[in-house]
């Protein structure tokens, strides 16, 4: 209990400081992150990584597609190219920042427009059941039908490469899971008590998925979106290897260790070297989402 | 349980059809027009209409999307643009080289999940728990091509042990897997593809393990004074379906999702195959291929499903 008596002395209620003050949802998902070591590590890398990316243009003075055949495959370690050159004699710090920009966008944008469409049509599918509900998750199984990678490689396979494509796929690759996740939440929610007493009181069905349900549903389905940022890199850079990404000069990291193949027998160790970029990126963004999932209690 | 299988089965053939509908809009939605690609430059509005003609490319899309069907259960997937084969046998070829690398894959990181799985939930946050979660944060996020690039690295082009690409006698009936000079070509794509799943099924085999052993039963096994080794059996018993439902998949996401991995190898299965068909845009082969494939990994899913309301009798869902 909180001290709530009224001082004899004064009379007066005690000052606001004295209560027991209850701490907000985000504030315990944060002492709980504060001390999640591991967690808040990779969160710090992935901000290097993409602060990296940003400012590419102001890190290095190279150009990232100009080649110079002089220059063909130099070792890491060279006084001028730190981490070597490529099969084009292209800086590869150089291209490893600029294909940082491509190769995080690819992560990021497509699970933010999936986490909204999936989002809604998982939340009306929750909301409305019955017909609609039938028609919206019967047209996802579809999809689900398909292994993630095989469903993007059809789809980008038949559109052809170029940025535009790429994204497009990812996006209809990652809306199923998560509309499907969306849809369980709300179809848990929508049930409550607190929904049945906003309908009772006269809110419109749009204020109560609004103001009612999205708010409750957005905290797993972001948390799943979260997850799923680490599979789209993977997939990304997986589309960009086939040839079925951004085209060349363009520096990916999926594409950059695509062409650097063929230079395995030369210098072996530039060649891993993107690959070690997609790597790390994933680990650091898994094991962000899983901290996040754990800090925020929610199973998934 | 037979009404259950019964509706289980009447479940696929919906979403059967849907994959034949997305396979179909796979042409639909191939940019440029096919006829005009067959046709010389210089041909007139009226060669082109006979061709669209002869092909029924001037029927409507449902009337095109039934004949398709039709032939597809005829068990014909058209001819491939780049070399006039049947699609059909081009990819049931390929997708016997499939078999023999994923199914051995999945075996090996089923049972490597396992064991590293209940290590580590029997000590959870000891060290062997650390050891193990690593690994299987590593296989989830390692993106399996950079992984073939690695190994060819190390065991082909450094140490020289195993050859870099290819399948040596080159036919899936013929693979021999006790004839080193044939497995030898596996190993690498074997390693590739058997980490991700390796990193998936670890995760969940200790989650699930670690589960069960905070159960009553297992307080009650012990307090009846059934040994350690007892007691983890009976765990490992009831985590058994889920596990076996996660192992079936992964199978399905290893025969469709090996793409990578055999491009990398040149391993000529059905990846390898696809491979091909986006390089050349041969449209034919690939929606071939895709269609193969995902009707597969629908098959697989629901004898996975069968099996496992067979297994666990908490799923007499019928």
């Amino acid at each position: 209990m909180a001290d709530i008596s009224i001082s004899p002395t004064t009379g007066s209620l005690p000052e606001p400081a004295a209560q027991v003050r209850i701490r907000g949802y985000w504030e315990s998902v944060w002492r709980r992150l504060r001390y999640d070591y591991v967690t808040l590590f990779c969160l710090a890398l992935i901000i290097l990584i993409v602060l990296s990316a940003v400012f590419a243009p102001w890190l290095t003075h190279f150009d990232p597609d100009k080649s110079s055949i002089a220059n063909r495959l130099r070792p890491i370690g060279h006084p001028k190219y730190i981490l070597g050159t490529d099969e084009q004699g292209r800086d590869l710090l150089t291209r490893m920042l600029w294909g940082g920009r491509i190769s995080l966008m690819m992560g990021i944008v497509p699970v933010m427009i999936a986490t909204v469409v999936g989002g809604l049509f998982g939340v009306v599918a929750g909301y409305y059941g019955g017909k609609v509900n039938m028609i919206i998750m019967r047209t996802m199984d579809v999809f689900f039908a398909f292994p993630s990678v095989l469903l993007a490689i059809a789809i980008s396979g038949s559109l052809g490469g170029g940025i535009f494509n790429q994204m497009l796929t990812l996006t209809v690759v990652l809306v199923p899971p998560i509309c499907r996740v969306a849809e369980t939440a709300t179809s848990q929610v929508r049930n409550m008590d607190f929904v049945d007493a906003a309908r009772a009181s006269g809110a419109s069905t749009i204020s109560i998925i609004f103001s009612h349900v999205i708010v409750n549903v957005m905290s797993p389905v972001l948390v799943y979106a979260s997850t799923l940022v680490s599979a789209a890199i993977l997939l990304a850079s997986g589309l960009s290897f086939l040839g079925l990404g951004v085209q060349p000069p363009t520096a990916d990291w999926g594409l950059m260790l695509s062409t650097l193949r063929q230079s395995i027998y030369v210098q072996p160790i530039v060649c891993a070297v993107p690959g070690l970029a997609i790597l790390v990126t994933s680990i650091a963004f898994n094991l962000v989402s899983d901290g996040l999932r754990q800090a925020m209690d929610v199973k998934a | 349980m037979w009404i259950y299988a019964l509706r289980r089965l009447l479940m696929t053939i919906p979403i059967l059809l849907g994959v034949t509908i997305i396979c179909f809009a796979l042409v639909k939605i191939a940019p440029g027009d096919p006829i005009m690609s067959l046709l010389p430059p210089n041909a007139s509005q009226a060669d082109a209409d006979r061709l669209r003609e002869l092909y029924g490319l001037d029927k409507p899309v449902v009337v095109q999307y039934l004949i398709w069907l039709w032939q597809v259960l005829n068990g014909n997937l058209g001819t491939s643009i780049a070399n006039n084969a049947s699609v059909a046998s081009e990819v049931i070829r390929a997708f016997g080289n499939t078999i023999v690398i994923s199914v051995i894959a999945v075996v090996l990181a089923f049972i490597l999940s396992m064991i590293l799985g209940v290590t580590a939930a029997y000590r959870v946050g000891g060290i062997v728990d650390r050891f193990v979660t690593a690994i299987s944060v590593f296989g989830i996020s390692v993106p399996t091509f950079w992984l073939g690039v690695v190994l060819v690295i190390f065991f082909a082009v450094d140490l020289k042990w195993l050859p870099a690409t290819g399948m040596g006698s080159g036919a899936s009936a013929s693979f021999n897997y006790f004839d080193w000079d044939d497995f030898k070509f596996a190993v690498m794509p074997i390693v590739a593809l058997a980490l991700p799943p390796l990193g998936i099924m670890t995760r969940t085999t200790r989650s699930t393990i670690a589960e069960t052993l905070n159960q009553d039963f297992v307080q009650t096994l012990r307090a009846k004074g059934l040994g350690e080794h007892h007691v983890i059996m009976h765990a490992v018993r009831n985590a058994l379906p889920q596990v076996l439902a996660m192992l079936g998949l992964q199978l399905g996401y290893l025969v469709g999702g090996s793409v990578l991995v055999e491009t990398v190898f040149t391993w000529p299965g059905t990846g390898f195959l696809l491979n091909k068909a986006i390089l050349t845009r041969d449209i034919p082969l690939l929606q071939g291929t895709i269609l193969v494939l995902a009707i597969a990994f629908v098959l697989i899913n629901l004898i996975v499903d069968l099996a496992q309301s067979l297994i666990d009798p908490r799923l007499k869902r019928g």
